[in-house]
């Protein structure tokens, strides 16, 4: 058994509004940051996992995501993977 | 109808759930059962409220982990054979996210929690959930939530409204929801899901009766 690091980056997609991305973007400019043209927050996700190789692992994974980490009607997501 | 027996769905961090059951029993005489959503076995109920609250705390996303739970698993069946099932705030949400209802509910547009009366337009009648026989096309029910604004892409929309699937529609938009939606059914008009609290609407002397015929109607075959 190979075991992986996975990191798994859920956004909104781009049609959807982000209001709490609004209000950060709104505080950093009150904290002086310039030239920020557009912020949206996203979730981060840790997993490791154990598989018989990559490909069995990413099948996972995908089956994760698409059920459970994201709701892929108002989310997009993509991750990356490390071998431990 | 003497035995008709509403189910009441009981996630830890539902908290809406008493006061469904409350208004049920006290103010309509119908009987309801909790169920306990570790149960799967829904032989001995007739209907279904998913009630409002904060299933799995919210985790992750709300009703996202509710989706998993065995009763959700055999909920599918239930709806299939025509049974009605209603789905209150949290519980709108969790009929989205494990697909009985299209779209999807997030953050309020001003991120406020928003604790409020609201005026409602009866836009269908599907399933007999809402009353338009007498001409009444607004009534006013509570809303009480911090992710209610319904989105959807422009193609799931035209579904719903061609096909007279968007249930209430906010006089004045509180949150952003997509076409000020407050409320939809599925095709066959058997499942409702809504944001607004028909249950705290349900004896005048906390406000109003609007709620009362949406939770009379569970009764309906």
């Amino acid at each position: 058994m190979d075991q992986f690091a996975v990191k798994v980056f859920v956004r909104l997609r781009p049609s959807v509004l982000d209001p709490a991305g609004e209000a950060t973007k709104s505080a950093s400019i009150k904290l002086g940051a310039e030239g920020i043209k557009s912020l949206r927050i996203g979730k981060m996700i840790e997993v490791k996992i154990e598989g018989n190789g990559e490909n069995e692992v990413r099948e996972k994974i995908d089956l994760l995501c698409d059920r459970l980490f994201a709701n892929t009607v108002i989310e997009d997501y993509e991750y990356s993977l490390e071998k431990l | 109808m003497d035995n008709f027996t509403v189910g009441v769905v009981v996630f830890p961090g539902s908290n809406c759930d008493r006061d469904v059951s409350w208004a049920l029993e006290g103010c309509l005489d119908i009987r309801t059962k909790y169920l306990w959503h570790e149960s799967s076995d829904l032989s001995d109920v007739d209907a279904i409220v998913l009630p409002g609250g904060f299933s799995y705390g919210d985790y992750l996303r709300c009703g996202a982990i509710a989706r998993f739970s065995p009763l959700i698993n055999a909920l599918d069946e239930f709806v299939k054979s025509g049974k009605r099932v209603l789905g209150i705030c949290n519980g709108f949400q969790i009929l989205t996210e494990s697909g009985f209802l299209p779209g999807a509910l997030v953050a309020n547009k001003n991120l406020n929690f928003i604790c409020d009366d609201v005026e409602l337009d009866i836009v269908s009648s599907k399933g007999g959930w809402f009353n338009k026989v007498d001409q009444k096309k607004t009534i006013k029910l509570p809303i009480a939530h911090g992710e209610g604004r319904y989105h959807c892409d422009s193609d799931t929309l035209k579904k719903l409204v061609d096909n007279e699937l968007i249930a209430l529609r906010y006089k004045n938009n509180p949150n952003g929801s997509s076409f000020d939606i407050a409320g939809i059914t599925n095709e066959k008009g058997n499942v409702l899901g809504l944001m607004p609290h028909p249950e705290r609407a349900c004896d005048e002397i906390i406000g109003g009766t609007d709620g009362l015929f949406t939770l009379k109607s569970l009764i309906l075959k």
